[in-house]
């Protein structure tokens, strides 16, 4: 029959099916399988149907293993009931796996297969996680393209009722739930007809139901259990039968045919390739293009991996071929070999075949999404032909350690010519992604051609770099591999040429498309050296738009997107130019019609002005500039940062040889500001005439690209011209000047500090102490005395008021230029902590945004002071942190007391009057702790000279008797979900650690889903009608406990109180818990005046500021403090200010009218508590039997 | 004897001349125009539907969509999809035909573009959602020192002949007293398609936070006093321009309304009294316009409307300069000068 073509990504094509033939769907957020969940939570808030008629309740729940626990529940009561994850979280559903697989419950659970943590942690594809769930007794489906995932979700859908054993159907994270690919949609009809309805009826009769009760889950003993594990096995044993009987089903429906084991290459072929997952598409590729030379080669693909069908496996692999590689894209240290090498080898060894093909060997590639290409599994097939190939070895990389890795021949390439390839490099905020996938979308399904799209991202949340690789094909599209060949590219945003090698893939004779403010007279000199020598050595043809130009005229702001497609179809030929305008048009209606006319005539206008304004450029003979590429890090930098970091920079990380790395994930700190991104367009410039030192702009600035620093009189000798400085006022630095100075490069041009900055001139309103301006006018000077500030030395920590919002800001921040977002609401918090404590701190962070511009790669904000000293950070888990957190504080504590104990046996070495005051000195203020680090300091000079063994061993761990701040820290989703049980305990524990929750509302990092700190009347991803349910009050749980320190915060509003949030928090010797505000791009709001609407927020109730302080309870003393005063402005008028509430109102007025009433109501009744817990309303009452006597 | 409080604007057959002028709280909500009409209203003019504004939201909501979405791995959003959200007039209109159907009064629908395509979409739109008529809502304040006050009205001019253009329901225009010579102006705006004026908006006007030093936009209720300015000009007008003129701002009580029709003005049109004193204040009203028509033997409405006009009063010059003079005059006689 004939099929409709749509072009789809992984997960989108897996999560049609899963819709509609589920009836629960219990999800929770994990990358890169979240749009599953996503688009299910979406349909069924549309009312779609599933294939029943109903609508799936699609529930999101607090962990992956709650999900889990769900979709158990729902089966054992007679649903048909599904879920999505990946990594961890499929680690985190094993416990139910088991149960599931033992009670053998139907399910299909939808797997993106992604890297698990280990020395560190990736959200990107490879088989750790699925391979790690293949003992629990499930069926696993592998599906190697978009195409396959559609069909398989459905197979394994309809073969888990037949067979009764659930299925693990699986793809590889990014490069195929990401990947959009036209597909043949199969019809709901076509689904309805392969779930037999016979096979639910005897589901739904086996399903608990006091109408015939049974018993399940039973406790069993010696006597039994064994033998009832092998009760089961007869469903094993038929199961791949059923699979092969359903493909067969579905080939007679859809025309397409699938096999427990396909192989394709030479019939007769010596040497093949046993794998699974996306990269046999790459394999393919390079089997065509060799068996074409006459090479005996062939690739066995694997789709049912258990239960493993030995005959079937044994059937299809071809009786000529005589030696074998397996690839698994998986790690399993200490073993024999991966796990599919191990099955291969059994299979072999079980059916005799061993004999007739000795050579069997075992390779890991592309773990993490490494690049795993045509010329990889070339280098393979060359392998298997050498004498003695390596029995185990990798490919993709270099081992230069253990020599494992082979190398291959980059030159090889499979790139058929009559394929269309174009790559895109543009920023994440100009939509050139959203534009390539249309693109694809119009080209998938406008004309008969193939298309194929994927999308690398950057790893930083502002100002990200992405590259959208397209592939237009007469044939289908299986290369799984980024472009190495294209015959068009297109840099949306011209200063990447000064950091970016773009043309290395380009074709010679290709197309290069140029957004450029120079015009095509003037571009050419304006181009590095090495870009000019590309294009005349490749005879590329380049074209110019001034497309920011066209943008801005047609109201279309920074967004290119529309205008840069426009050009490309236009240049790229793959339509008529007339149908590709119309087909773009189009596509602008289905996807921004729902936004309004302004947005589709915006868009219009943009289509229409494009063409008018592209302009071929003649390209002169030799090469003239004078400019050269930036180099990716200054020469100044470490080796460390030299040698790796700037590799990394430079886009060149995949060359790094395994020697480079670290054994066991351990990298410097301090390398974010080796990463000049320069992002900001504009750049805070400093009047100090006007300025009033309040240090507010510093506070607040998300990137510590903004500072304040007192220093004495005579340091600004030898400044540079034009750096600033003005008298400090305060008398506790008598002769001291200081200076608001920007890091014009590391500034990503978010405005937060002049919005917040209270210094107006007198005579000029809207001028400032800082103000706003083009950073190309001051970069220079700036950057000068940015170099110049930071030789400035820093302040003497005991000479300044930590208690003080501007005395903090004089604090070196430890914590400088991470990539978080521009106008970042969690990223002060940490600074802060950073400034007050960063010397000493220990941090335990959650994964989720925090972790992310934290630590991931290829720098960290984290940073250190001139003397070597700064926070020392880990991520473990998501659902760990706080018990991760405990940890090091028991080892500290722990080390501490061996020390003090060493101390004890070692007195007559070190003396008592030493001794005595490095355990009992108080070490609160700061000159506490300088006193304690000269006592340690001491102690190991004299400990250095000692001969007594017992003095190395307190040598060794001398430093630990200086105080050391615990930090646990992480986000919503953390803190009231996922880690709420673990955050629970530790709080119990009564153990000095510092909770410090970032809370956003929303799982920020994995793209704005609701958390149970989401609150009620905010639309969010799985809330879509606005969350029905109140934000749970996690202060007030921890303050009923009595022995935890508690405050909830918001800088923006009383940036004091947080301050003394902090101090107190890290002076309880306790467990204290900060609950921090953090506004965030989830919010819907204008992030640069982020900070100023927090004195809404607070103003209006929604989030009262209060202390719980334990100490003064002890001392008789009223110990909750409400620091904000009673409300003054209702919710309402403060959530229609933010888009997560405004659209509420647009999309339901009537809802929203009902949930704002509502959350009004929460506001009124929890401020009443509060005033209660802090005697606010009890002193009125004394107040008034005062007066009455 | 009844007197016969009927009254004729825009054509529209109205059952007094009591009607409520556009705002939110009273004829943005159905329940309260139920209420209104029960009191005894006799038309309601629904809250202006502002293209500014319509266009404001579709960018600021495309901006929340689009501005960090495709940026980064793991969030290629940040908001679920949404398909039924409203941006656009779609609420606005369905409000027009809920109204519609709630109450049988006329009902005017308002409109405040911002572009000529604007205007002319917005009119036709509703229109076809079954407004009775529809009322231009047309202010705009010119900050340029090269525009005149010809270049101004022209604007005006050219918008009222485009909508008329585009619609056939009857056409009111609302405008503000500010105009150098506004009878030559009103003949213009008449002439070029409207059938009614209304006398005169009332604009958001501007103050200051003192200790933000932030400009601080602000609507006040109006009070009775300002009835004065529509009063002076519909009696000017009322006898030789060729339209319908509906008096608002400070119409408060029963002697407004009269010296309202008295002067000319076809019906009255009022808010800020009746969000001070709710929609019953109506009935009161027209309680005591009927007693004072019946003690002083009006007939009817349309017997008095215009009775007193500019050609139609005893001292036509007393509503020119004379005027001026003998308020001075007068008050200087009330207020004897302050002793030396």
């Amino acid at each position: 029959m004939s099929s409709t073509f749509v072009t789809v990504d992984g997960n989108e094509a897996a999560a049609t099916i899963a819709h509609q033939t589920n009836e629960v769907i219990a999800i929770y957020p994990i990358t890169p399988a979240s749009p599953m969940g996503e688009f299910s939570d979406t349909w069924s808030a549309q009312q779609r149907r599933n294939i029943f008629g109903t609508v799936p309740d699609v529930i999101e729940m607090q962990s992956e293993g709650g999900a889990a626990g769900a979709v158990h529940g729902a089966l054992q009561a007679g649903a048909l009931s599904t879920t999505f994850t990946a990594s961890q979280g499929l680690l985190l559903m094993i416990p139910n796996m088991y149960k599931i697989a033992g009670e053998l419950l139907p399910t299909v659970f939808h797997i993106a297969a992604r890297t698990l943590a280990t020395h560190a942690l990736s959200i990107f594809g490879d088989h750790s996680d699925v391979m790690a769930v293949r003992q629990a007794g499930w069926a696993m489906l592998a599906s190697n393209t978009v195409q396959e995932v559609h069909d398989f979700a459905l197979i394994a859908h309809a073969a888990t009722l037949r067979a009764r054993v659930p299925f693990v159907h699986f793809f590889d994270g990014f490069r195929t739930s990401h990947e959009v690919n036209k597909i043949a949609q199969i019809p709901s009809a076509d689904i309805r007809a392969m779930i037999d309805d016979d096979f639910i009826r005897a589901h739904r009769d086996r399903a608990m139901d006091p109408e015939r009760p049974v018993l399940r889950g039973t406790a069993q003993n010696p006597d039994v259990f064994f033998q009832a594990r092998e009760a089961a096995n007869p469903f094993y044993d038929v199961l791949p039968q059923i699979v092969q009987e359903t493909m067969q089903q579905f080939a007679e429906l859809t025309g397409r045919s699938y096999q427990l084991f396909e192989y394709v290459g030479a019939k007769d072929a010596e040497r093949a390739i046993v794998m699974m997952g996306s990269g046999v598409g790459a394999v393919e590729e390079a089997v065509e293009a060799l068996a074409a030379r006459g090479e005996k080669i062939g690739l066995l693909k694997v789709r049912l991996y258990r239960p493993f069908d030995i005959a079937a496996f044994v059937a299809t692999l071809p009786p000529s071929v005589r030696k074998i590689a397996v690839l698994d894209r998986t790690k399993e240290p200490g073993a024999v070999g991966e796990p599919l090498y191990q099955d291969i080898l059994t299979a072999l060894a079980e059916s005799g075949r061993l004999a007739t093909c000795p050579t069997i060997i075992g390779g890991r590639y592309g773990l993490s999404s490494k690049e795993f290409t045509p010329a990889m599994a070339a280098r393979v097939y060359e392998e298997l032909n050498a004498e003695s190939p390596k029995r185990h070895f990798t490919i993709g990389i270099i081992d230069d350690v253990t020599h494992l890795s082979l190398k291959w021949d980059p030159e090889f390439s499979t790139e058929a010519d009559d394929v269309t390839r174009a790559v895109f490099y543009g920023l994440g905020s100009d939509g050139t992604v959203g534009a390539s996938k249309n693109s694809v979308k119009i080209i998938g399904e406008n004309t008969p051609l193939y298309a194929q799209g994927y999308f690398v991202y950057d790893s930083k949340k502002a100002g990200s770099i992405t590259v959208s690789h397209l592939r237009f094909s007469p044939r289908p599209i299986n290369s799984t591999y980024l472009i190495e060949r294209a015959g068009f590219v297109a840099c949306h945003q011209f200063n990447f040429l000064e950091r970016l090698d773009m043309l290395q893939t380009a074709d010679p004779g290709a197309t290069f498309l140029l957004n450029s403010p120079y015009s095509r007279e003037e571009v050419w000199d304006h181009l590095p050296q090495e870009v000019q020598r590309q294009i005349i050595d490749k005879k590329i043809k380049l074209y110019v738009i001034d497309a920011i130009k066209v943008a801005s005229e047609t109201g279309m702001g920074m967004r290119i997107n529309t205008i840069m497609q426009t050009c490309f179809f236009a240049l790229a030929g793959v339509l008529p130019r007339e149908q590709a305008i119309e087909q773009i048009k189009q596509t602008i209606r289905k996807t921004y019609g729902k936004r309004g006319d302004a947005i589709l005539q915006r868009n219009f206008a943009a289509v229409d002005a494009a063409l008018a304004n592209l302009h071929e450029v003649s390209i002169p003979a030799e090469v003239t500039s004078v400019m050269r590429r930036l180099p990716p890090v200054s020469t100044e930098s470490t080796d460390f940062v030299k040698r790796v970091t700037a590799m990394l920079l430079d886009g060149r990380g995949d060359l790094l040889p395994v020697s480079a790395l670290p054994v066991d994930g351990t990298f410097p700190t301090g390398t974010a500001k080796v990463e000049k991104r320069s992002i900001a367009i504009e750049i805070p410039i400093w009047d100090p005439e006007i300025c009033i030192q309040c240090g507010l702009c510093a506070l607040v600035c998300p990137h510590a690209a903004i500072r304040s620093k007192a220093y004495p009189q005579e340091a600004v000798a030898g400044g540079p011209e034009g750096f600033l400085s003005l008298p400090w006022k305060g008398k506790e630095l008598p002769n001291h000047l200081m200076t608001i100075q920007v890091a014009p490069e590391d500034c990503t041009g978010c405005g937060v500090c002049v919005d917040v900055c209270p210094a107006k001139s007198k005579s000029v309103v809207k001028h400032k102490a800082i103000n706003m301006e083009p950073k190309l006018e001051h970069l220079e000077r700036e950057r000068a005395n940015f170099e110049f500030f930071l030789e400035l030395p820093e302040l003497d920590r005991t000479q300044t008021n930590f208690d003080t919002v501007k005395g903090s800001q004089l604090l070196e921040p430890l914590f400088e230029f991470s990539g978080a977002c521009a106008g970042c609401g969690e990223t002060p918090y940490l600074k802060l902590m950073s400034q007050l404590y960063g010397d000493r701190a220990l941090i335990a962070n959650a994964t989720g945004c925090s972790s992310i511009y934290g630590g991931n790669l290829p720098t960290t904000p984290w940073s250190a002071n001139a003397d070597g000293r700064g926070p020392a950070w880990n991520n473990s888990l998501f659902e760990d942190n706080a018990e991760f957190g405990l940890g090091l504080r028991l080892a500290i504590d722990q080390k501490h007391d061996y020390a003090a104990h060493l101390l004890a046996e070692l007195t007559s070495v070190v003396g008592e009057n030493l001794v005595v005051p490095l355990l009992t000195a108080p070490q609160i203020t700061e000159a506490d702790i300088r006193e304690q680090r000269a006592r340690v300091a001491e102690l190991k000079a004299i400990l250095a000279a000692s001969q007594d063994p017992r003095a190395e061993k307190l040598h060794q761990i001398a430093d630990v008797l200086v105080n050391r701040s615990v930090w646990i820290v992480g986000g919503d989703g953390w803190a009231y979900d996922i880690g709420f049980g673990g955050l629970d305990h530790v709080l119990t524990t009564g153990r000095n650690v510092n909770i410090l929750v970032l809370d956003t509302g929303v799982y920020s990092n994995t793209g704005g889903q609701a958390s149970k700190a989401t609150p009620r009347a905010a639309v969010a991803k799985f809330a879509s009608s606005g969350k029905s349910s109140r934000k749970k009050d996690l202060g007030m749980l921890a303050v009923s406990y009595g022995n935890v320190y508690v405050a909830q915060i918001a800088m923006g509003s009383n940036p004091a109180q947080t301050v003394k949030a902090f101090r107190e928090a890290e002076s309880y010797d306790g467990p204290s818990l900060i609950l921090a505000y953090s506004h965030c791009i989830a919010h819907g709001i204008n992030m640069t005046t982020s900070m100023t609407h927090q004195k809404d927020v607070v103003q209006s109730g929604f989030w009262p500021l209060f202390r719980y302080d334990p100490r003064e309870a002890r001392t008789g003393q009223r110990s909750f403090h409400l620091d904000s005063r009673k409300p003054t402005k209702s919710f309402k008028e403060m959530a229609m200010q933010e888009g997560r509430f405004a659209m509420l109102a647009r999309l339901d007025p009537k809802h929203a009218e009902h949930l704002f009433a509502q959350a009004q109501q929460d506001i009124d009744e929890q401020w009443h508590y509060y005033e209660q817990m802090a005697g606010v309303e009890r002193g009125i009452l004394d107040e008034l039997k005062e007066a009455e006597t | 004897m009844s007197v016969d409080l009927s009254t004729d604007y825009l054509g529209l057959k109205l059952k007094n001349p009591l009607g409520i002028a556009a705002c939110p709280p009273l004829t943005g909500d159905l329940d309260m125009l139920r209420r209104l009409e029960a009191a005894g209203a006799s038309m309601a003019v629904l809250p202006s539907l502002f293209e500014e504004q319509i266009v404001h939201d579709e960018l600021e909501f495309d901006r929340m969509f689009e501005d960090h979405a495709e940026s980064f791995a793991e969030a290629l959003t940040q908001f679920p999809d949404l398909h039924e959200y409203n941006t656009g007039p779609r609420d606005y209109l369905r409000h027009i035909e809920a109204a519609k159907k709630a109450v049988s009064m006329p009902i005017i629908g308002s409109l405040n573009g911002a572009s000529k395509g604007g205007w002319i979409r917005y009119a036709r739109l509703i229109e076809q959602a079954g407004a009775d008529a529809l009322e231009l809502n047309i202010y705009f304040i010119p900050t340029s020192f090269e525009m005149t006050s010809t270049d101004v009205e022209q604007r005006y001019i050219d918008l009222v002949a485009d909508v008329r253009q585009s619609v056939s329901l009857p056409l009111a225009v609302k405008i503000g007293p500010h105009f150098t010579s506004l009878p030559n102006f009103a003949q213009h705006l008449v002439a070029a398609g409207a059938d009614g004026l209304v006398l005169f908006n009332r604009y958001v006007e501007t103050d200051i936070d003192l200790e933000t030093l932030k400009i601080k936009p602000d609507l006040l209720l109006s009070n009775r006093h300002e009835a004065r300015v529509p009063l002076r000009w519909i009696a000017i007008m009322r006898d030789q321009l060729k339209a319908s003129l509906a008096a608002t701002s400070g119409v408060h009580r029963m002697e407004g309304v009269l010296k309202m029709l008295l002067v000319g003005a076809d019906v009255t049109m009022m808010a800020s009294i009746l969000l001070k004193k709710g929609p019953a204040f109506i009935a009161l009203l027209l309680e005591q316009i009927t007693m004072w028509l019946e003690e002083h033997e009006y007939e009817s409405v349309e017997q008095m409307k215009g009775s007193m006009s500019r050609g139609n009063c005893a001292d036509p010059s007393a509503l020119e300069r004379a005027n001026y003079m003998k308020a001075l005059i007068s008050y200087t006689m009330e207020h004897p000068s302050p002793p030396t």
